[in-house]
């Protein structure tokens, strides 16, 4: 496979533009008490440098130099409100001002000079932890540091390997449950394999006092996250961080590889790629390819992997934790755009869509087409009742529109096209134009399962029940769906939900809430 | 809530100074002790200000002790950022209203401030038994719903402490114990504290080591361990944007 040590124009602009965004600090002239102290030289080190910090999903360019070197590491604590999910914010404790962490490269064997600078603004002492320091504390005794100033220590990188760092103060769980980890990568003496593009993405669960997608600033729940039952579990610090314009982007024929962290505070990542297989893995984080020809690879909380692998076929892949309601309730989800060729060989698209009935499919089916068509003329009725839309529809139907790129789509599709002979289309659905606003809002706090005609094609699938939505994130979505796709229809209200959820039997338990 | 306090009180001693209520004797449980720590700290009666020392009240004693003017302090007793919100050496400005709680105080002049006017800074035992007071009862530690508004704090972003006294008062009838800032004791310094949260609990497990009760009073309640934390990165010369103060007294009040 063809490779290339040059870093690709969109990685390289991004470094650019983490330095230009880490502003310089002001360090005022207060000698830290005892740091003062003369400090060895280390005989190996013959240059000095800065490390170059990148945001997330950025990754800082491989190391060329072959000797160890000084490197300044400085890193600014910030406490900011930002987005965790469409409508949610929160106020993350941050090193760098993302989730997750400024992402640290540097060379097995360099002496690091570490600054850790807490922001005036905030209301917490921090410190960091870095599994890279071998030392007490790894620097988290060194560097408890008071809002408002700064402290440095210096360590050896002897171990080279993927870690990850993180906030120790205490209590050190809401600490890490508010953002504050990260990834340092000490490369090998030799390097690591070369590689087209490289990423940085990193998990972590949040605990929330508010449910899932439940609006405005959300405050953190302690005992959500003592009973280890997180709100949001989510890549690069907010749901949909990898998502449409934000996905990680590739060219058939490259070989990328992924610097994987787990900040958790709570949960083990089960990190799979759908339509990937990763060629190589290095298992929790070490320099050795320990593993090829993996779908899924675990990740500890507090741990790391480096995947590798080469995209042959173009197309939208969804990276998720495989523990999958975390996926499709809570938020890990990203995706990664490839372009290129398609390559018929390795995949051929779909290449036959024909009807199919099983022996189930026939008894009933003429009562329901019946059902169906009586349904239809009772909704043509409602429908020629001219109604007022309501000015609130556009916005109930923007609204919507966002409830359902979190929660619908990753099945019925952005367009509502569904997955031929596995998910109904909501587009021009002969089957919706046939179902009450009542039957859609039973859809959504039941589920639904058996078998379906929709367009004339049969479905027998099964739809999870979403009883945890909002009454106003019900109507909405319900709404955009009813007037999306070339779908036309009533909007529906917060009330009409709030009758029929009091009317349906009592929903499974939902464990989460 | 004043007539609850003084009431509780019986009527020999003399009352507290204007701005002060009298706190009555109890005991301070401390949140991390060694071995030989007792698990009960008894706090004699004491008079605590009812709310924080404000900018005004601040201005006063610099303008009356110009040595801890902006411009003036020693570097030893107050860092680079002392008054940082302050428009000048005399001067509040519209960063430091007057009825704000005063910040960026050092311990020394926070220490030197409270013995111009006569008083002292709180203990930690003092402070943590007034702090341990919901507005309903003299112990919120099993108050989930106080303990959760507590928690609120350090999710809400706040560039600036608002005013004093806008809430509701503590069961003694004290303002602003949480929510508003951090604040001084006396014996700041005196924590078990290390800054390495997981630390703190292994030396306990190894002075411990087979007896398996070890650690802290109770490892929920993170509040305390922020206050503890915070109190632990600190230094006597540091300012911080969100801490400042309030003074106690004994009851027979130190003739000045």
């Amino acid at each position: 496979m063809k490779t290339h040590r040059n870093t690709p124009p969109a990685i390289a602009a991004g470094v650019l533009l983490a330095s230009l965004l880490l502003s310089t600090p002001t360090r005022a002239a207060d000698p830290a008490p005892g740091g003062a102290k003369a400090k060895p030289t280390d005989p190996e080190v013959r240059t000095e440098e800065r490390a170059v910090l990148t945001q997330a999903p950025l990754v800082p360019p491989p190391i060329t130099r072959k000797h160890p070197a000084k490197v300044t590491v400085e890193i600014e604590v910030r406490e900011v409100t930002k987005r965790l999910a469409d409508g949610v914010e929160y106020l993350f404790w941050t090193f760098g001002g993302d989730v997750p962490g400024s992402f640290i490269r540097i060379r097995e064997g360099d002496q690091v000079e570490f600054h850790l600078n807490n922001h005036q603004g905030n209301k917490m002492p921090h410190n960091i932890d870095l599994h890279a320091v071998t030392g007490p504390g790894g620097g988290a005794a060194s560097s408890f540091t008071a809002p408002g100033h700064s402290s440095q220590f210096s360590f050896k990188a002897l171990n080279p390997g993927l870690y990850v760092y993180h906030c120790a103060t205490a209590p050190v769980g809401m600490h890490v449950a508010n953002g504050m980890y990260g990834l340092i990568l000490v490369e090998p003496k030799e390097g690591l394999p070369r590689v087209d593009r490289e990423y940085y993405i990193m998990q972590g669960d949040f605990y929330t006092t508010g449910r899932y997608g439940e609006e405005g600033l959300q405050g953190f729940d302690m005992n959500k996250a003592i009973d280890e039952k997180p709100t949001y579990v989510v890549f690069n610090g907010s749901v949909g961080a990898l998502v449409g314009d934000r996905a990680l982007t590739a060219k058939v024929g490259e070989k990328l590889r992924f610097y994987i962290g787990n900040g958790g505070p709570n949960l083990v990542s089960s990190f799979h790629v759908i339509g990937e297989i990763f060629d190589n893995v290095y298992q929790e984080g070490g320099v050795v390819a320990t593993q090829h020809q993996v779908q899924t690879t675990l990740v500890p909380a507090g741990g790391s992997a480096m995947v590798e692998f080469t995209v042959d076929v173009p197309g939208t892949y969804i990276l998720v934790d495989h523990s999958i309601f975390r996926t499709f309730n809570k938020g890990a989800l990203g995706m990664l755009k490839v372009e290129g060729p398609p390559n018929l060989i390795v995949y051929s698209g779909k290449e036959v869509d024909a009807t199919y009935i099983g022996r189930a499919a026939e008894a009933g089916s003429d009562a329901e087409k019946r059902m169906a068509s009586l349904k239809a003329q009772v909704a043509q009725e409602i429908k020629s009742n001219p109604k007022i839309a309501g000015l609130n529809k556009e916005i109930e139907i923007e609204k919507g529109k966002a409830i359902y790129m979190q929660t619908c789509f990753v099945c019925h599709m952005a367009g509502g096209e569904g997955i031929a002979g596995q998910i109904p289309p909501l587009a021009k659905s002969d089957f919706l134009a046939s179902l009450t606003k009542e039957d859609y809002i039973r859809g959504v706090l039941l589920g639904r399962q058996g078998q379906i005609v929709v367009n004339g094609k049969t479905y027998n699938g099964i739809m999870t029940p979403l009883n945890y939505l909002t009454d106003e994130q019900i109507a909405n979505v319900l709404t955009y769906v009813r007037n999306s796709f070339g779908n036309s229809g009533e909007p529906v209200t917060v009330q009409e939900v709030t009758r029929i959820r009091a009317e349906v039997p009592a929903p499974p338990a939902n464990k989460f809430e | 809530m004043l007539a609850l306090a003084a009431g509780a009180l019986g009527g020999a001693e003399p009352r507290p100074a204007p701005g002060m209520i009298r706190v009555p004797a109890g005991v301070h449980r401390p949140l991390v002790r060694s071995i030989t720590d007792a698990a009960e700290v008894p706090v004699a009666a004491f008079d605590l200000d009812v709310l924080p020392v404000t900018n005004a009240r601040f201005l006063e004693f610099v303008l009356a002790n110009p040595r801890w003017a902006r411009s003036r302090v020693k570097r030893l007793f107050a860092d680079g950022a002392y008054l940082a919100r302050w428009a000048g050496d005399h001067e509040l400005g519209s960063n430091a209203p007057p009825d704000a709680p005063v910040t960026d105080v050092s311990w020394f002049a926070a220490k030197a401030y409270a013995q111009w006017r006569g008083a002292r800074l709180p203990t930690l035992a003092e402070w943590e038994y007034a702090a341990l007071a919901s507005p309903t009862g003299p112990n919120g530690a099993q108050d989930p719903e106080f303990r959760a508004r507590l928690l609120r704090w350090y999710s809400t972003p706040d560039d600036a402490p608002g005013r004093v006294g806008q809430g509701t008062p503590n069961y003694w009838g004290v303002h602003d114990l949480h929510g508003l800032i951090w604040e001084w004791v006396s014996d700041f310094n005196n924590s078990l504290v290390t800054g390495d949260a997981r630390g703190d609990g292994g030396l306990e497990r190894d002075l411990f080591c087979g007896a398996g009760a070890a650690g802290a009073r109770d490892p929920s309640d993170f509040p305390a361990f922020m206050r503890y934390g915070f109190r632990s990165s600190l230094k006597a010369s540091y300012t911080v944007h969100n801490l400042g103060f309030r003074c106690a007294r004994d009851p027979a009040p130190t003739p000045r």
